[in-house]
């Protein structure tokens, strides 16, 4: 037991390193760009020198690397601020349907774009009425000559308003049970009848779209698999979302809720001093330090070449919910002036604030907490699925909430 | 990375896992749990002839001198089948105090015997409800003689000898001692309490003769040292014990029928079980990093070793509560095997300080991480 890399993937690790060392782009260079510039140029970059999407085959932009290494180029890219990383959704979700359904020529003409972040995609599945139950959508596709003309409204769309390209479910037949009446196809985003809107979320922020489809046609050619067999498809898709969504990216952990817990005060000591603020920091740090040593594990199956186990499905539905509790408690010890989300005025400038108002989200992006403890509960325990009093009857019959 | 355990030890693993299923099934841990044998005798015998109490016993005393990576392998396979025997007290406890402070000569005394496990030893500290204090022991040895009461003692009522702690003048008050319990002068009664199928005793100490273990003072700094190597290895027991419990509750759900359906299909019970399910993962991912700290002799011990502690703690009183709540009425019944878990996570959790004493003591760590 212990935490080196293998000679091999030291080797590969050095390499990566070096890269890095020489590439990443300058302040000068990042100078006058957005983020989605920033974002683009450091991608090419990546690209012109090898080290994009390197788990895919060469001929479309990668270098056939291990899963490991991706981790250890992951791991390396992080220690930089380097700019976002906007290409998840396309390489990570819609490059492998497209590398499963698409035709060679559709292959050839978009995933090298897609690796050298010239082409942005995003993923239309979510609806209104379909968020945790997705097979559940309504946006139709009827035929019409060598087209299908879509009318209905997708949401939950990150970057659409950025996007080339999206990946889009369709209900293709409400006359058949549900899963059995989607396609699949992708779509420009630029085609007439395309209308994007923000979503303006609690947190003041705007991440996602709504997007609407008024008779937009698309060629059938951008079909990915057969008529009815969009779920399958969809299933390819959603293998590939990234699971671990956790809560990641926020300044709030252990550490930043011990510092304030030392320099805020309860019954004239330091907070840190109190009993009951000590075992709740044990309880995180239990949480904190379980998902990192369960990463730990599932990084050992991948560098020995096996596939992980199933241990971290639980990242999320522990990561997100521990962040929440952390910052409402960050917020508490700060009594009268937690109040405050400014960065000049408020304790750590507002990192607390900040991530009270946005973890709501987190516990509902990508599964929400208790569609995740359903899929420990099916797929890791085996326990059966519940009753679904929408099987087998015709989507047309079956009860909704949609208006339309 | 290579964090986790090799093909041998998983190979010991399983060997353990298979033994322990044919020797100590829960008809085993029933039958000391009723019956009036403090510990399953023959089974104890077995788990010796195996080597399991000398696992990291060095070779010159006649051990194995294997790791911890593979004694933590035996405790988790101890603790899924609950054996009823004193092998954490002997090995975990007893061992490693004579390992920590025992004098060239101690060592060659004490350590083969309890690696052939001719010699059951354990270590007696409380004296009263509430933590147990170096500054305020009863317990006082004089010209080599010890005087006062230790209760609960956990196998004090079949172990030869035990290591006790007891006030002297210096240092922060406390010395250990080892004492052979055959002494005429202890008086050693079995005590009723939560979990019968490990026993416990009060043992009065009458001026029976008593051998320093360390030096004088500095028992209490012995002890703590001993408590971050036994929780590491307390940690796998309870976590085989948990997995076990979440075993048991899933085929129950899985087989009972209500309303029509199985009862394991209702979300409100596969929620309970996915939450023991991350519960016991969050507690074997601290458990692996625990093991990997005492093995390496590693300086972030104390933080890893508290850490798996209240993991496996909260984990395993999670399961074994729910466990009982998922089998419904008859999980509440003496008949059903529920209660073991029940009681032995209970019992687990107060061995060597509780969950507030092992909160206190991982936030106390990672304030020296922060300070360095």
């Amino acid at each position: 037991m212990d935490f080196y890399d293998t000679p091999e993937e030291a080797n590969f690790r050095a390499e990566a390193q070096a890269f890095l060392e020489a590439n990443v782009p300058t302040e000068q260079e990042m100078a006058g760009l957005d983020y989605i510039a920033a974002a683009k140029f450091w991608q090419q970059r990546k690209f012109d020198h090898g080290w994009a999407t390197i788990g895919w085959p060469k001929e479309f932009g990668g270098r056939g690397a291990t899963a490991i290494e991706k981790v250890i180029l992951g791991q390396e890219e992080g220690k930089y601020d380097v700019a976002a990383n906007i290409f998840q959704i396309g390489q990570g979700m819609a490059a492998p349907t497209l590398m499963a359904y698409a035709s060679e020529e559709q292959k050839a003409r978009y995933l090298p774009k897609l690796s050298s972040g010239e082409e942005v995609w995003c993923q239309l599945f979510s609806e209104p009425a379909g968020g945790s139950d997705l097979a559940a959508l309504r946006t139709k596709a009827e035929r019409d000559g060598d087209d299908w003309v879509v009318n209905g409204q997708k949401i939950w769309t990150s970057g659409a308003h950025y996007s080339d390209f999206g990946i889009l479910v369709v209900r293709t037949d409400p006359e058949v049970p549900k899963h059995q009446g989607l396609s699949y196809f992708f779509i420009d985003m630029k085609s007439a009848g395309v209308e994007i809107k923000p979503i303006k979320q609690m947190s003041g922020g705007a991440n996602f779209n709504e997007v609407y489809f008024t008779d937009v046609r698309i060629p059938d050619a951008q079909r990915l698999g057969e008529v009815g067999q969009g779920w399958q498809v969809a299933l390819t898709t959603l293998m590939n979302e990234r699971a671990t969504i956790g809560g990641g990216g926020l300044a709030v952990g252990v550490e930043s809720v011990m510092k304030l817990a030392q320099r805020v005060n309860i019954d004239d000591r330091p907070a840190i001093e109190d009993k009951q603020v000590r075992a709740k920091l044990a309880d995180w740090h239990v949480q904190e330090a379980g998902l990192k040593y369960t990463s730990y594990r599932t990084l050992s199956a991948l560098s020995r070449g096996d596939i992980p186990g199933p241990e971290n499905s639980i990242g999320k539905l522990v990561g997100a919910p521990k962040t929440q509790d952390m910052a409402s408690f960050a917020i508490d010890l700060m009594e009268n002036s937690g109040a405050m989300w400014d960065p000049e005025f408020a304790e750590d400038a507002g990192v607390f604030q900040s991530a009270f108002m946005s973890i709501p989200g987190l516990r509902i992006a990508g599964g929400t907490d208790e569609i995740m403890a359903n899929i420990i509960a099916e797929r890791v325990l085996g326990l059966p699925q519940e009753p679904r009093m929408d099987k087998g009857i015709p989507f047309s019959k079956v009860p909704t909430s949609a208006k339309y | 990375m290579n964090f986790e355990f090799s093909s041998e030890q998983e190979m010991l693993r399983d060997q353990a896992r298979g033994l322990l299923a044919e020797h100590c099934p829960a008809s085993a841990v029933r039958a000391v749990l009723e019956g009036d044998e403090p510990y399953d005798a023959q089974l104890w015998k077995l788990v010796t002839e195996m080597g399991w109490t000398a696992t990291v016993i060095p070779e010159q005393y006649d051990g194995l001198g294997l790791s911890y990576l593979e004694l933590a392998v035996i405790a988790e396979e101890m603790g899924r089948a609950m054996a009823p025997i004193p092998f954490s007290s002997s090995v975990y406890m007893a061992t490693e105090a004579i390992l920590a402070a025992g004098s060239d000569s101690q060592k060659e005394q004490w350590l083969p015997r309890l690696a052939s496990g001719e010699l059951i030893g354990t270590v007696a500290v409380a004296e009263a409800a509430g933590q147990t204090s170096a500054q305020r022991l009863k317990t006082t040895v004089s010209n080599g003689a010890i005087s006062g009461t230790k209760v609960p003692v956990i196998d004090g009522d079949i172990a030869h000898f035990a290591i006790v702690v007891a006030s002297c003048e210096r240092g922060d008050g406390a010395t250990l001692y080892l004492v052979d319990l055959s002494d005429s002068a202890i008086v050693r009664n079995q005590v009723p309490t939560i979990d019968p199928s490990r026993s416990q005793a009060r043992i009065e100490f009458n001026g029976a003769k008593a051998e320093r273990l360390g030096a004088e003072g500095e028992g209490w700094s012995v002890l703590q040292q001993v408590y971050n190597h036994a929780a590491v290895l307390f940690s796998w027991e309870q976590l085989g014990g948990s997995d076990a419990a979440l075993e048991m509750a899933k085929e129950y759900a899985m087989g009972r029928i209500a309303f029509g359906r199985p009862i394991a299909s209702y979300q409100a019970i596969k929620h309970k079980l996915a939450n023991m399910y991350v519960k016991n993962t969050l507690a074997r991912s601290n458990a692996y990093y625990g093991a990997w700290a005492l093995s390496t002799g590693d300086s972030q011990l104390p933080l890893a070793a508290a850490t798996a502690r209240v993991a496996a703690i909260q984990a395993y009183y999670f399961s074994s509560k729910e466990n009982i709540q998922t089998h419904g009425g008859m999980g509440y019944t003496w008949e059903f095997d529920c209660q073991f878990h029940y009681r032995r996570a209970k019992l687990l959790s107060l061995s060597i300080g509780s969950e507030a004493t092992w909160q206190d003591k991982l936030v106390t760590a990672l304030e020296h991480n922060n300070a360095a």
